[in-house]
């Protein structure tokens, strides 16, 4: 493609452009803006988000009709992160992704490029807003006296975990028991492989989700413990009653930073850009932080949380997944592509019955 | 095309046929199967092509892969033969008795093919479960478990094929002549032998086709056994979840892959069912 205008002219242009657009701005501010056309926002978030997100998008509506007085109306999609992920590949116009790992938000940037490669790098914190952890959910008065990860792997014990191969929060449970294990070790591999070898003979249920491996434990009744998201073992026990299950915070576990980005080929396409990344950018102020404490999700801003709010999370020890596994890319290669470590744990007739 | 146009292509001229519109209802057949059926199919196998035949067999032959096919297509072949004696006895009731509440059971038959198919995993998982009541109890009297082990898939399987077989037996049934029955009573047979002999026949291809039915789409199903089967590999993983995880992992080769296999085992045993069904019709006359 040949481009027709000079550099120096489109330099003028894009000058030109930013200067009207900061007299908007100050137009704007100095008196209430017309109303605008209303605007959608697609989210496509991973599966426990349903709650949190409910609020944040109220939130978030709000906050964007006294500032501008355009209304917004954001539809959030559910589902598991892997799968959410290929949707937005196959072409679902997403203007905003919430997904719970880096490495889904990643395999849009390589499948397709609908994503810049530097999202990580453009909001705070990794473009995690709120990060969240691995914990343990017991049966009420835990009688199988399960206080951490060494108690899984112990035998008549039956955990319930879902499949790494499908599901994201699976991955963060794998990689928690896998540090647990090397921390204990002192950075001992084939210990932490053979760990989560004996881990997963005690499962005998490999659901595809984590709200799926939720239902089995807590309605099928099946298992001693579940490996879960910290945001979901609190609404587990807030929805099926604390007289039913305890939470057992491990001693050591990762530190889940589920990270949000815009969709540049979508906002782009659909003229949604500044709304999409207000709407991202409105994830880190205080309003949000304290909704994202409310809903069982860890804020990277404690302060502007409900003091109460905080004090239900335990402190304990995090291991993060660059420091611990060299980020997601390795991290999935060496653990969770074919034939890496998970695959290795089932061979042919290594199936406990 | 039409028919001017055929000895053009070297192909014999056919006969004009008593019935008119050959030629168009031909060409719409061809059109409609293409964009339906072959197009899909075929843009799947080109897609899974980049592996070449060799690359094929290797994907079928790795151990997981061959124990999630042989759980899929072993399961879904009993699940049909169940549903092949079952949904004839089901069909036997319907047509031949009129009784209260028959039109209510007939109605029923059809759920498995409405309900979403997740609904009837989760419906299934909670009874089978061994906290549910049909779990609980076959847990007390046999100790076996049903939820999450392969009995679970074979249970799933059978609730979505029993339409299949059900369906396809009825109208034959009803079109059978009780005047048959009547005419090999009178000749000296037993009901048994009026069963086996007279009646058993007209049916066998009927019941072949609801077989074959509830067969393919039983190696194909997802929604109801992933919620019910436990997916313990090489135990109870069922060649489609491998697809899917194969799909999460943005491996879409390889998902084709396994697609392509299972399609071709799938057409193989459809054909040999529709062979062993054009020799039943050479044997017992046409029905």
């Amino acid at each position: 493609m040949t481009r027709h205008v000079p550099a120096l002219s489109r330099r003028a242009l894009l000058a030109y452009g930013a200067g009207a657009a900061g007299t908007a701005a100050l137009i704007g501010a100095s008196r209430p803006v017309r109303a605008q056309a209303p605007v959608t926002l697609v989210n496509v978030s991973y599966d426990p988000t349903r709650e949190l997100y409910r609020f944040l998008n109220e939130a978030f509506a709000r906050h964007w009709r006294e500032k501008t007085g355009q209304q917004v109306t954001i539809r959030t999609s559910h589902g598991g992160s892997g799968r959410q992920a290929r949707s937005v590949i196959d072409g679902l116009e997403a203007d905003v992704v919430t997904l719970a790992l880096g490495g889904d938000i990643d395999a849009i940037v390589e499948n397709g490029g609908k994503i810049a490669p530097n999202w990580q790098s453009r909001l705070p914190n990794n473009a995690s807003p709120y990060t969240s952890t691995i914990v343990l959910l017991v049966r009420k008065g835990n009688p199988k006296r399960i206080r951490d990860w060494d108690d899984l792997v112990k035998p008549g014990i039956s955990v319930i975990t879902p499949n790494p191969k499908t599901s994201g929060g699976a991955r963060w449970n794998y990689l928690a028991a896998w540090a647990y294990e090397l921390a204990r070790s002192n950075g001992d591999a084939a210990k932490a492989k053979d760990f989560i070898a004996a881990l997963f003979k005690n499962v005998p249920v490999l659901d595809t989700g984590a709200r799926g491996a939720t239902t089995t434990f807590v309605q099928r009744n099946l298992g001693d413990v579940l490996i879960a998201w910290e945001n979901e073992a609190y609404l587990s026990v807030q929805e099926f009653g604390a007289d039913k299950f305890d939470i057992i915070t491990p001693s050591l576990s990762i530190l889940a930073e589920p990270p949000v980005a815009v969709v540049d080929q979508v906002v782009d396409k659909r003229g949604t850009r500044a709304v999409a990344q207000a709407y991202l950018e409105f994830l880190y102020t205080p309003e949000a932080q304290k909704i994202i404490a409310r809903n069982f999700y860890r804020p990277i801003n404690p302060e502007a949380a409900d003091p109460a709010d905080i004090a239900r999370f335990p402190q304990l020890k995090l291991v993060t997944i660059d420091q611990q596994f060299g980020g997601w890319g390795k991290a999935h290669k060496e653990h969770f592509a074919d034939g890496a470590s998970f695959d290795q744990i089932y061979r042919p007739g290594a199936a406990t019955r | 095309m039409t028919a001017a146009a055929l000895p053009a292509l070297g192909l014999p001229r056919r006969r004009p046929s008593a019935l008119p519109g050959f030629g168009p209802t031909l060409g719409f057949a061809l059109a409609y199967l293409s964009l339906i059926v072959l197009i899909p199919l075929s843009v799947l196998v080109w897609r899974a092509s980049g592996l070449g035949v060799s690359g094929l067999v290797a994907v079928a032959a790795s151990p997981r892969v061959r124990a999630a096919l042989e759980t899929s297509f072993y399961l879904s072949l009993a699940a049909a033969a169940l549903n092949a004696v079952a949904g004839l006895v089901v069909a036997w009731v319907l047509t031949r008795y009129r009784f209260p509440g028959r039109a209510i059971l007939d109605a029923m038959v059809d759920l498995p093919f409405a309900l979403p198919t997740a609904v009837a995993g989760i419906a299934l998982a909670a009874i089978y479960a061994t906290n549910g009541w049909v779990g609980a109890l076959v847990n007390d009297l046999f100790g076996i478990r049903i939820a999450f082990t392969p009995s679970g898939i074979f249970v799933a399987l059978v609730f979505i094929g029993l339409p299949f077989v059900v369906r396809t037996v009825q109208p034959v049934l009803a079109d059978l002549d009780r005047e048959v029955e009547e005419a090999s009573a009178t000749l000296g047979a037993s009901r048994a032998q009026t069963i086996l002999r007279v009646i058993l026949p007209a049916l066998v291809p009927a019941v072949l086709t609801g077989f074959a039915l509830a067969f393919a789409r039983a190696v194909g199903e997802y929604g109801s056994v992933i919620f019910i089967a436990g997916n313990m590999p090489f135990v109870s993983e069922i060649a489609p979840l491998l697809i899917i995880v194969q799909l999460e992992e943005f491996n879409y080769v390889g998902a084709t892959a396994i697609a392509v296999v299972m399609l071709a085992i799938s057409f193989t045993s459809l054909l040999a069912i529709n062979l062993v069904q054009a020799w039943c019709l050479r044997r017992y006359g046409h029905v």
